[in-house]
């Protein structure tokens, strides 16, 4: 794709359809693009507010924005296959809660187990999510919209309205997102062994090619022999095991649990993988620019309140943040099928 | 591929118009009324019944343009903050000496515009799906609103604006009135108009309607400014039965709304689906919720039933569809 836009752009010169070579060029230089705005708006904000880029403001934005990256993951593979899932909030404040509620039950309980109730719970909503879209072929975003009413309710449910609260976990735990190894917060250590899995499942295993395939074409996947259903089934349930994950890790992070924990997040963690060029129409996504876009976003919730911006922009912005960002990626798709068109010509 | 076509007239058999997806609407409406009944005596006093449609009505406004989102095989999960939206900047105006009257003709206008935003976007984007666009506009809406209310409410309202969710109209309420009313126009509007039929050909094949001269943009943003106008009406509505209004108002009606639609027997798909099944759906789902109620379900009770009669409503037509292609084999 990429070899082709370059192609036909250096091909057409400095032709009369500018504005192809222009969005395709978008695409191409896009992670450069992103990482060229971080620069500047850290920058900016440094200059408004100089606490911006200290050591211990820089750690707390990566530690944030680990959680936001390992849920942006899972929507990246959920988004190329055409999909969306809007229940990640909920099911991260579920899995939180069952693990909050586990820790404080049992003490004694060592964290691992900790997170693997949280993994446990999360994949469970997962699968079942995965059920409905893939085997009753329900619409991702009718499913998910009904599943995280369910999974918010049942949060509540199970916790009996209360809160599970800092003095309620034991040390073992809340030091699963506080203690460091190597001096790295382990978020942040979570965070790149969950990119480097990821990485290797998109782009060295069969499955992770078919991931793409479904996106690109779910007709001609499925003529060719790929089980969509299980891939997609597959790709609902790893979204649901890295939000439980997430649910453990926030939970521990903030030391309470709550039954709004997290609610619209999956808000922002949509507008993490679109604004790092994933294709709301599936196929496209890069994990590189998934994580920029997380990083970017992570910057952004962390600057917007140094520099004096009231908290009740913060909807307005994040929501101008998607739109504008699927525009340019829809304006990008066009400009690159523009140029493949006039590459066929000659 | 199931082949599917927009049928002529049906021909009437008798066993053909009693296996309709309405009927076991209507038979889980007398269930749902039968309970009501047996969880409180007083339920089924006409006095309680008119005042019960007055608690729910006000989504049901935006189920009437929701059904022909959805039967064009989108959908618009933008509409609770347009009301929100709608309903902020009204009340704010109203707050800075602008007369009511006026405040009310510009929540119209707010929500019009923002479901013809909708419609555009859609439109001129067709990469993109509706999903997302009213995605990004469900949360920008909504921001706009907390930008200008903050975390204040506003109201003190004139004493007749209170007549649209209190009023009665010789002895019916105003807003079961108004429903109706609507509910009638909508219903031609969409089975005995040609805007209906082309809503029903675009929703079964957007391309093949294309073709065969139907302006599909324009009535894609027709509908989703339809969407608009609808959600601020509901807006005046709830806002008027509130007596007040914050940003957080309407939070989570597009689950209900969009439940009541696909419990009504509107496809998702697209192309498929009846008016009437809708506004069964809206009573039904109304007069649960109230029975809930009446037996103290807790309202995050409530939220679970809805998302599991959401996703049981989509699943049962996918099934029935799913056996029906593995006999077929």
């Amino acid at each position: 794709m990429k070899q082709t836009a370059t192609n036909s752009a250096a091909l057409q010169g400095a032709g009369p359809d500018k504005n192809g070579s222009l969005s395709a060029n978008i695409a191409k230089f896009r992670e450069l693009g992103l990482l060229l705005f971080i620069v500047i708006l850290s920058v900016g904000v440094q200059l408004r507010n100089p606490s911006f880029l200290t050591w211990e403001n820089i750690s707390d934005i990566a530690t944030n924005t680990a959680i936001l990256s390992i849920l942006a993951v899972g929507m990246m593979l959920v988004i190329i296959t055409r999909g969306i899932d809007l229940s990640i909030g909920a099911t991260l404040a579920l899995s939180g809660m069952v693990s909050a509620l586990t820790v404080s039950q049992y003490p004694d309980l060592h964290p691992l187990l900790a997170v693997g109730v949280g993994v446990g719970v999360g994949l469970v909503c997962g699968v079942v999510i995965g059920f409905l879209v893939s085997w009753i072929n329900i619409l991702p975003i009718i499913a998910t919209l009904g599943m995280m009413n369910v999974f918010r309710g049942l949060t509540f449910e199970t916790s009996g309205g209360k809160w599970v609260s800092a003095h309620q976990m034991p040390e073992s735990f809340k030091a699963i997102a506080t203690g460091s190894v190597f001096g790295i917060n382990n978020l942040i250590l979570i965070a790149i062994a969950i990119y480097i899995v990821a990485y290797y499942f998109v782009s060295h295993t069969r499955t992770g090619r078919r991931v793409y395939a479904i996106g690109s074409n779910p007709e001609s996947a499925d003529i060719s022999g790929i089980r969509t259903g299980r891939i997609l089934w597959l790709v609902y349930s790893i979204m649901g095991g890295l939000s439980g994950l997430a649910g453990v890790l926030w939970v521990s992070k903030f030391a309470s649990a709550q039954g709004d924990t997290a609610s619209g997040y999956e808000l922002s963690v949509i507008a993490a993988c679109v604004l790092g060029g994933v294709s709301i129409a599936g196929g496209v996504g890069k994990l590189s620019g998934v994580i920029l876009g997380a990083v970017l976003l992570g910057i952004l919730n962390n600057a917007l309140p140094m520099i004096n911006v009231s908290p009740f922009w913060q909807n307005f912005i994040q929501g101008s943040i998607i739109l504008i960002a699927v525009l340019v990626n829809a304006l990008v798709k066009r400009g690159i099928d523009r140029n493949n068109l006039m590459r066929r010509k000659i | 591929m199931e082949q599917r076509l927009i049928a002529n007239k049906k021909e009437f058999t008798l066993k053909g118009f009693f296996l309709q997806w309405e009927w076991l609407l209507v038979l889980l409406l007398i269930g749902v009324f039968v309970m009501n009944s047996n969880l409180s005596e007083y339920f089924l006093d006409s006095a309680n019944l008119r005042d019960a449609t007055m608690g729910f009505l006000d989504k049901a406004f935006i189920v009437l343009p929701m059904v022909f989102i959805i039967l064009l095989g989108d959908i618009d999960i933008s509409v609770a903050s347009i009301v929100a939206l709608s309903s902020v900047i009204m009340a704010d105006l109203y707050n800075h000496g602008v007369p009511m009257e006026l405040a009310v003709v510009i929540c119209l206008a707010v929500g019009t515009i923002c479901g013809w935003v909708n419609g555009l976007l859609i439109v001129k984007y067709k990469e993109l799906s509706a999903v997302i666009v009213t995605l990004a506009t469900m949360i920008i809406y909504r921001g706009i609103a907390y930008i200008l209310l903050e975390d204040q409410a506003s109201g003190k309202f004139p004493s007749w604006f209170k007549f649209l969710g209190w009023g009665y109209v010789g002895g019916i309420p105003f807003i079961l009135i108004a429903f109706v009313f609507f509910a009638v126009v909508f219903w031609i509007l969409l089975h005995k108009t040609t805007f209906g039929r082309m809503v029903y050909a675009m929703g079964n094949n957007t391309t093949a309607a294309r073709f065969s001269g139907i302006q599909v943009d324009k009535i894609k943003i027709i509908v989703f400014t339809l969407a608009g106008l609808m959600s601020a009406i509901a807006a005046l509505f709830l806002t008027s039965r509130m007596g007040s209004t914050r940003p957080n108002i309407a939070m989570g009606y597009e689950l209900e709304v969009i439940a009541m639609v696909v419990l009504g027997g509107v496809s998702t798909a697209g192309g498929k689906g009846r008016m009437i099944g809708a506004i069964l759906a809206v009573f039904l789902i109304g007069f649960l919720r109230y029975g809930l109620g009446l037996v103290n379900v807790s309202a995050q009770m409530l939220l679970i039933i809805m998302g599991v009669l959401l996703i049981v409503s989509v699943a049962i037509p996918q099934l029935k569809q799913r056996f029906a292609y593995v006999r077929r084999k």
